[in-house]
């Protein structure tokens, strides 16, 4: 049986957990404090995701700049290509919260949405 | 001379949450002082997300946080000025403050709520040797230039310290394009938390160094490289263990310090340990109708207890502009944190001035393994918690019951302690 140490990153307890494998099956999950730790612990060890942050350039706003994530995680495979997919985007205020930045950001399925309210200058 | 029950100084996380739960409690005449163009602090430029699992069970960036709290605000209708900077707290409660419409103003509080966050330790605190060339920021100014102004600080990139800030920030410049070569930190252990270690660092193959720190900063107008060193049990480095890094930014992520020259100014009595005020159960300081609240009364690793606890902070202070205190018995039980517990707040508690419950938070001196966190009132153990590790960088927490305390009418100290298993 194969053991994998992780610390989870679902909320900043950080709690360690152990993840026992076998042939690449999850077998057990041991030392999360709550349900998201179990999710996180699975995921992790076969199909590792995370939620992306950037900001992209903002025209005739009362800030140069509006924060960005995607709407939920995608495969960390695909960070870098969601990263660069906000490269040259600019978006004309307002901005709201919510807001679709980038559609299908890096083909993963899931949009970049604004997450900041910038105003007009 | 204008006046208002409760004057919040500062519209970061901390003054809204304590607005917004002065408001709840029955107190309209309330004003927020804050010197940025926005409310929201220093979330404005935390884009990175794990904000508000605990207050909202969902995980949000900074901005979509501040943004709850900054609706809220204006929904309860609470006065807030922008733009405008406090200079002065009287003893007496007249805050002064200025802007560029009314000049300079004073406004007489029945209450006021410290809540004016922290600030970075600079470079001059650190004495590193060398020249003083451009390309060393603080990792909060970073911060600022990357994700608000749209500026990419350098592309080579060492990091000394590896407090939050720091580690959220060797990420975001890797998104940005640049190479963050490594990451120095002079403790044996992190003062971050480790969910950014994973996420920042293991991620993204940056090393984490501990027990290194840096020995040399070369370059004249702009900054060429930097020297790293191992440290030895004192700090002292050990002379062979030189490396040197080619760089153009060096980012400092040395801790944060409460800002509270106001505080100071007014009076307050100040801790030693957390840099900010001390306080007692209601979290009101020396000065009765002074309350503290977030990271100027202690620095916090999660905004989620800041709003908590502002919101007690915001309530205790209508109780007291309301007049609905109780008169206080007298007793007063100190707290006495002690064997690897640096600090507690608050410092001392009236029990009958406490809510039903009370969260005492507080934070170690190293990193422990297989320990208990003690609770002893007086002599007698009356908690005992099993932590599998417990580190300087993650801020604890104990409960205590108003019931379990009235038990002991003469409880004269409650001591906190690390206690191996």
């Amino acid at each position: 049986m194969e053991k994998r140490e992780l610390i989870c990153i679902g909320c900043p307890l950080g709690c360690p957990v152990t993840v026992s494998m076998e042939a690449g099956e999850v077998v057990s999950v041991e030392g999360n404090t709550c349900k998201r730790g179990d999710d996180y612990a699975r995921k992790e060890v076969t199909n590792p995701t995370r939620i992306v942050t950037s900001t992209v350039m903002v025209e005739g706003g009362a800030d140069v700049t509006v924060s960005v994530k995607t709407r939920s995680d995608i495969p960390k495979g695909k960070i870098f290509d969601s990263v660069k997919a906000l490269k040259g985007v600019t978006v004309k205020a307002p901005v709201k919260i919510g807001d679709v930045i980038v559609e299908n950001v890096a083909e993963t399925g899931v949009d970049m949405i604004a997450t900041a309210n910038v105003a007009k200058a | 001379m204008k006046a208002y029950d409760i004057v919040i100084i500062g519209g970061g996380p901390a003054g809204l949450a304590a607005a917004a739960s002065a408001r709840r409690s029955g107190v309209t005449s309330i004003l927020i002082l804050e010197r940025d163009k926005e409310l929201g602090g220093i979330l404005n430029q935390c884009i990175h997300n794990g904000f508000g699992l605990h207050t909202f069970k969902e995980e949000l960036t900074g901005p979509e946080y501040a943004a709850r709290f900054i609706e809220q605000v204006k929904e309860l209708g609470i006065e807030y000025q922008l733009n405008t900077m406090v200079m002065d707290i009287s003893h007496d409660k007249v805050v002064t403050a200025m802007n560029r419409e009314e000049g300079m103003f004073a406004i007489q509080a029945k209450a006021v709520i410290l809540a004016m966050g922290c600030r970075e330790r600079s470079r001059g605190a650190l004495n590193i040797p060398g020249y003083r060339p451009a390309g060393i920021y603080s990792a909060g100014t970073a911060q600022r230039l990357v994700n608000r102004e749209g500026y990419l600080p350098g592309r080579q990139v060492v990091i000394l310290g590896s407090g939050d800030i720091g580690l959220i920030m060797a990420r975001r410049m890797t998104f940005e394009g640049a190479n963050v070569k490594v990451v120095a930190e002079l403790m044996p252990y992190s003062g971050g938390l480790k969910r950014n270690i994973v996420q920042c660092l293991d991620d993204y193959g940056i090393p984490l160094k501990l027990s290194h720190t840096v020995v040399e900063i070369r370059g004249k107008e702009r900054l060429t490289g930097i020297t790293i060193a191992q440290v030895d049990g004192r700090g002292k480095p050990i002379p062979g263990t030189e490396e040197d890094y080619d760089c153009d930014t060096l980012l400092l992520s040395v801790g944060l310090i409460p800002e509270n020259e106001l505080s100071r100014g007014a009076g307050v009595d100040i801790s030693p340990v957390t840099s900010g005020p001390v306080v007692n159960e209601s979290l009101e300081t020396n000065i009765e109708g002074v309350f503290a609240c977030g990271n100027v009364l202690h620095v916090h690793d999660l905004v989620d207890f800041v709003s908590e606890e502002a919101g007690a902070a915001g309530k205790n202070a209508a109780d007291y502009v309301r007049g609905l205190r109780k008169n206080c018995s007298g007793n007063e039980i100190q707290m006495n944190p002690v064997e690897g517990v640096r600090y507690t707040v608050p410092s001392t508690i009236r029990p009958d001035q406490m809510d039903d419950k009370l969260t005492v938070r507080f934070r170690v001196g190293g990193v422990y393994k297989n320990c208990y966190i003690s609770v002893y009132f007086d002599d007698e153990r009356v908690m005992r918690r099993k932590r599998p590790v417990v580190a300087p960088g993650e801020m604890e927490e104990i409960k205590l019951e108003k019931a379990k305390l009235l038990e002991y009418p003469d409880l004269k100290t409650i001591t906190i302690k690390i206690e191996e298993a």
